[in-house]
């Protein structure tokens, strides 16, 4: 093992010395051949010699050779190097790292949810089938929509499915048409999604106020525009309160409205989106309905339409006939599927769960929560840092880096200095319409003293920027890494490990 | 900052040598400056037609991509390819070593709507004047809140 | 309130911080009329005894593969998963932490990604990896896609195995429906359960983009893919391969071996509960040359400021939040959770592990096949070599079914639902997870 090691220097010189604690191995720098985590005893020989032998393979070349306590060290150190709600605050803007209660993976880990086969015949799948069809309800309440699909694995996804349901519903009616709609604040998603539905993109720009007019979307609104996209709250925490008029305008030449349904956290008991002139929306599980974010992902990002578009969702469908739950797959017009099975089961489970527990009175206590938390972070950090639109905002806030400017240090250092403190920066440079954009989303689940200890920190790095500059600019200081070469790991793209490299070249 | 002589300048911040017929192209200093360091560079094959104030290829850096536009039409003759593997060329001599394409322009009028080294040069001033006045807009709201 | 932990002295407090009196003032700017409707008419809330409690009736009401003999695959399999997946996984370090945007505190999950793509590398034989994406079904959606970005506009035509997984094949024609320049073709499967290699060559023509097979394919036959791949390189088509058992890996050989331009699958059976079908993962991957063209997220090896090796989210610019509508894909969050469930799961077995638990499942299928197919009102579907599923064709298939679940044997899934011309044949698959007198008793009850 030590002489392992000492290759890794040797061929290296450009790397300082390394302890273990330091810089964790690659799995595939340690072990032994023949170890392994697994044991099974062999069988007979059958089947293998009628498998022809040019469709065989000799060997896992590289594959790892541990011992279990070996895989279980390795991961755990490997944990230690991440952050993570359960250690800290977590205030990224437009995520909403809310608390991802305990209750919902031991529910989720119940054999009854988790060893059970999509292809089994639903009549063994009746309590599996009855929590789908009861989310699908409790969804559609809290979003004021008629129909809904659980299917989409994500927001992203959920964009697109719902971007085709416009499309279909269109070209029914004649004229898929061309162009969507997207302001100059919409998560990249949006216009990705457009694209990826075979439309053009058509940008509009907010206000000085930071809101998208009906007069700017009424100049660009005609007949080869299928829909609109609005996040509302939008991504600098700002109700669109232009919502119902803009619907109107786009109604009105025959276009339809999507909602960015990620913000749903400012606005359960408040607000329905239902109610705004919206055809059809999405809904992040991950986000509003605190299922864990597991490093990025597995989330789920169900899509609810009003009821002029629910033929087209896809399949299948849940339907209910005397007590007994049945799968729908014969329906004609529906765009198909989008991915395989019935989308991420287990992260609906966990949000079904979380729904119940809080009932409704709970989730509009945590949307009036969320509101208290972020204005209150807003208030207190008026003090040292430019904000960037005036009035109230809902769940989140937006501040930025202009009075720091004149130090020399910007949005990103701040970021970095923030990881000494102990606390995961907020998200950084987005929306883009906001230079140096600094955006807070504390969550309802955090108490006054973290928000005291954020700002706290934030306005002592304010203070380093006016008589030390130098300390928030080199930060991070204390995390087990500094400051990472992003432009060598583009340049030249090691994107795996290979027997030849000794770590960083 | 440099702004060569011998060299027409683009408002998208690309510039062109002209020698006879032919049109070296690359981008200018202040484009690089923009974009920090580039990492992969886009470029057009031999002999591909490329379109007056169309993009014919991209600068991208870990951040951000670029388009990087024609400022004068015609045929690819050469590619430079040292960028391929060597992108930072660009930052390194963005006037020289740094250059992207040579083209045979099709229309020797495309090089009447270029500028001169002075006339960028100002041009890129005043792109600067504009970002410093934001700046000094809250120097001067600092200060009088400091009174 | 459950998880709001403010106390109404803390409200009391902070509204006096903000200036307000109220909450209610943080939201009176929104519209009266949509104030009034917002009510969310739910049942309140639960005690987390109560939430327990209601779960567990809704799961109980489930027949799980402990209480019934499953022999399902179709996708989504059966295999044992050693507790010390759900230990690593179960870490809050792991599960709340979101993807990693500021790598300084995210080194745990950028290196097991790193780890991650590694090992589809090596599973798949191929050169890069993402860090994955939805699932089998959107990861063969994705690399059609893929391809139609390398491939030149006058080629815009897919070719895609009828054999291919029905779902998979449902999703692929949902994404390229709303893509006026794409054209779909399917090409049919012969006597051995594999590819019609002849019939797709006759369909290859200049405007051929990709061919899309299973490998090992929907009836669990493995493809035999050097004419199809030779054919691919004599017409200027892709190869895509679809994996959704990728067990099979182990032992076959592998895509990249093949010469496949595209090797993409489902990662599921790879250390991640069956759920029903999801959350899995898709696994995708390609050739070094075309990196910039790959969707997903990327994660690459870099040096800090002070030269330790560290990893970073990489290629960024090919991404949603920078790329925006030029974008090689939308994807945002994916499936991370899953992917470090698979990298636990094949970092435990290892090498020999993986071999192993593949050389059992041979094993297994193929003593079953071999017994049922010896009944005489049974028979075997297809002549190609297999993995761990087999089609077997029942003569009485209708009195089966029921005769099976009142045994509480799930025999395999039925085709008829997506092939006609199969109505009488079920997709049986045998896993370590079925012990031989399972296998006794299914042959017992479908062997008569």
């Amino acid at each position: 093992m030590s002489e392992r090691r000492s290759n890794v220097l040797s061929e290296s010189s450009a790397i300082k010395p390394q302890s273990e604690a330091s810089v964790p191995r690659l799995l595939f720098e340690s072990g032994s051949p023949g170890r392994s985590g697994f044991y099974w005893p062999a069988e007979s020989e059958k089947g293998q010699t009628t498998i022809p032998g040019e469709f065989l393979r000799e060997d896992l070349p590289g594959f790892p050779e541990l011992g279990e306590l070996e895989v279980l060290r390795h991961f755990t150190r490997l944990s230690h190097r991440n952050f993570a709600i359960e250690s800290q605050f977590y205030p990224l803007g437009s995520c909403t790292m809310k608390y991802n209660p305990k209750v919902n993976e031991v529910v989720a880990r119940l054999p009854g949810f988790a060893q059970i086969h999509p292809l089994a015949p639903v009549e063994i799948l009746q309590g599996a089938m009855e929590l789908l069809y009861d989310l699908e309800r409790i969804l559609i309440e809290i979003s004021g929509m008629d129909c809904i699909s659980l299917q989409p694995s994500a927001g992203a996804q959920g964009e697109l499915t719902g971007l085709m349901l416009i499309r279909a519903g269109l070209t029914e009616k004649g004229n898929p048409r061309k162009k969507i709609i997207v302001p100059d604040t919409a998560h990249g998603t949006n216009p990705a999604s457009s694209t990826l539905c075979g439309y053009d993109v058509v940008q509009i720009s907010s206000t000085a106020r930071g809101v998208i007019d009906t007069a700017t979307v009424a100049k660009v609104m005609d007949e080869d525009v299928a829909a609109i996209m609005i996040t509302n709250p939008n991504t600098l925490g700002l109700f669109e309160k232009d919502i119902e008029a803009i619907a109107a305008v786009v109604h009105q030449k025959g276009g339809l409205v999507y909602l960015d349904g990620a913000n749903l956290n400012a606005l359960m008991g408040i607000a329905k989106p239902g109610h705004m002139g919206v055809d059809v929306l999405h809904m992040n599980l991950h986000k509003t309905f605190s299922t864990p974010h597991g490093g990025g992902g597995p989330g789920a990002g169900p899509v609810a339409v009003k009821e002029g578009l629910s033929e087209y969702l896809p399949v299948p469908r849940i339907v209910k006939q005397n007590d007994k739950f049945e799968l729908l797959e014969d329906c004609p017009k529906s765009i198909g599927r989008v991915r395989s099975f019935f989308g991420n089961f287990g992260i609906l489970v966990r949000a079904y769960t979380y729904i119940i527990s809080l009932g409704g009175a709970g989730l509009e206590e945590s949307s009036r929560m969320a509101l208290l938390n972020a204005n209150y972070i807003r208030k207190k950090l008026e003090t040292g840092y430019q904000i960037a639109y005036g009035e109230p905002c809902m769940h989140e806030c937006i501040f930025t880096d202009r009075l720091q400017h004149k130090y020399g240090v910007n949005t990103l250092d701040i970021a970095k200095r923030l990881l000494d403190y102990g606390f995961h920066p907020p998200t950084i440079y987005f929306p883009l319409v906001v230079s140096g954009a600094l955006m807070i989303e504390p969550t309802e689940t955090e108490t006054p003293e973290t928000l005291d200890a954020f700002v706290e920190a934030m306005l002592a790095i304010a203070q380093e920027a006016k008589e030390n500059p130098d300390v928030v600019k080199n930060a991070p200081h204390s995390t087990p890494v500094k400051r990472l070469d992003e432009a060598r790991a583009a340049r030249k793209p090691i994107l795996r490990w290979d027997p030849g490299q000794g770590g960083a070249e | 900052m440099e702004f060569p002589e011998g060299l027409k300048y683009s408002k998208e911040h690309e510039w062109v040598l002209v020698e006879g017929n032919t049109a070296t192209i690359g981008i200018t200093e202040f484009a690089q400056e923009e974009l920090g360091d580039i990492v992969y560079v886009e470029l057009p094959e031999v002999g591909e037609k490329v379109v007056k104030d169309d993009p014919f290829g991209a600068v991208e850096s870990v951040k951000a991509v670029s388009d990087v536009y024609a400022p004068v039409g015609g045929t690819v003759l050469e590619v430079n390819d040292v960028l391929p593997d060597n992108p930072e060329t660009i930052n390194d001599d963005p006037y020289g070593d740094g250059w992207m394409i040579r083209v045979e322009m099709t229309d020797e009028e495309d090089l009447k709507d270029l500028m001169t080294a002075e006339e960028y040069a100002e041009y890129v001033e005043q792109q600067k004047e504009d970002d410093d006045e934001e700046e000094e807009e809250d120097e001067t709201e600092d200060e009088e809140e400091e009174e | 309130m459950r998880y709001t932990p403010h106390t109404p002295s803390d409200q009391e407090q902070m509204l006096r911080t903000i200036g307000i009196d109220s909450i209610e003032e943080l939201y009176q700017h929104i519209p009266e009329t949509l104030r009034n409707r917002a009510k969310i008419d739910l049942p309140g809330g639960l005690t987390e005894l109560a939430v327990r409690r209601r779960l567990a009736a809704l799961a109980s009401s489930n027949a799980t593969a402990s209480d019934w003999s499953f022999f399902l695959g179709g996708g989504i399999y059966h295999h044992f998963i050693p507790s010390a997946v759900d230990a690593v996984i179960s870490r809050s370090e792991f599960a709340t932490s979101y993807t990693p945007y500021q790598p300084e505190v995210s080194q745990g999950t950028l290196q097991a990604l790193f780890e991650y793509q590694t090992l589809i590398c090596q599973l798949t034989g191929m050169e890069i990896s993402n860090a994955g994406v939805y699932d089998g079904a959107s990861a063969a959606a994705e690399a059609v896609l893929m391809s139609r970005r390398i491939q030149p506009a006058s080629r815009r035509r897919v070719l895609m195995s009828r054999a291919l997984h029905p779902h998979y094949r449902a999703v692929i024609t949902t994404y390229l429906k709303n893509l006026d320049d794409m054209q779909l073709e399917e090409i049919p499967f012969d006597a051995s359960g594999a590819t019609d290699v002849a019939e797709l060559t006759r369909k290859f023509d200049h405007q051929s983009m990709c061919v899309i097979v299973g490998y090992p394919n929907f009836f669990g036959v493995i493809e035999d893919l050097a004419p199809i791949q030779a054919a691919c390189a004599r017409n200027g088509a892709q190869l895509i391969t679809v994996t959704p058992e990728p067990l099979a890996l182990a032992l076959l050989k592998p895509p990249g071996a093949w010469g496949a331009d595209i090797a993409v699958g489902e990662g599921q059976s790879l250390g991640v509960p069956m759920t029903l079908g999801g959350p899995g993962f898709g696994f995708f991957a390609s050739q070094k040359k075309f990196v910039r063209s790959v969707p997903g997220r990327l994660v690459g090896e870099t040096v800090d400021t002070e030269g330790r090796r560290g990893f970073v989210l990489t290629l960024a610019t090919r991404e949603q939040h920078i790329r925006r509508e030029k974008a090689t894909s939308n994807i945002c969050t994916s499936q991370t959770l899953c992917t470090l469930a698979s990298t636990v799961f094949m970092s435990l077995l290892g090498k020999s592990g993986m071999r192993r638990l593949a050389e059992v499942n041979v094993s297994r299928a193929h003593d079953a096949r071999d017994r049922l197919a010896s009944r005489p009102h049974l028979e075997s579907c297809f002549s190609g070599a297999f993995f761990n599923e087999f089609v077997l064709r029942a003569r009485n298939l209708e009195s089966l079914l029921p005769r099976c679940a009142a045994a509480r044997i799930a025999p395999g899934v039925p085709l008829g639902q997506w092939y006609p011309e199969l109505d009488d044949c079920l997709l049986i698959c045998v896993t370590e997870m079925n012990e031989r007198e399972e296998i006794e008793r299914l042959v017992g009850v479908i062997g008569n």
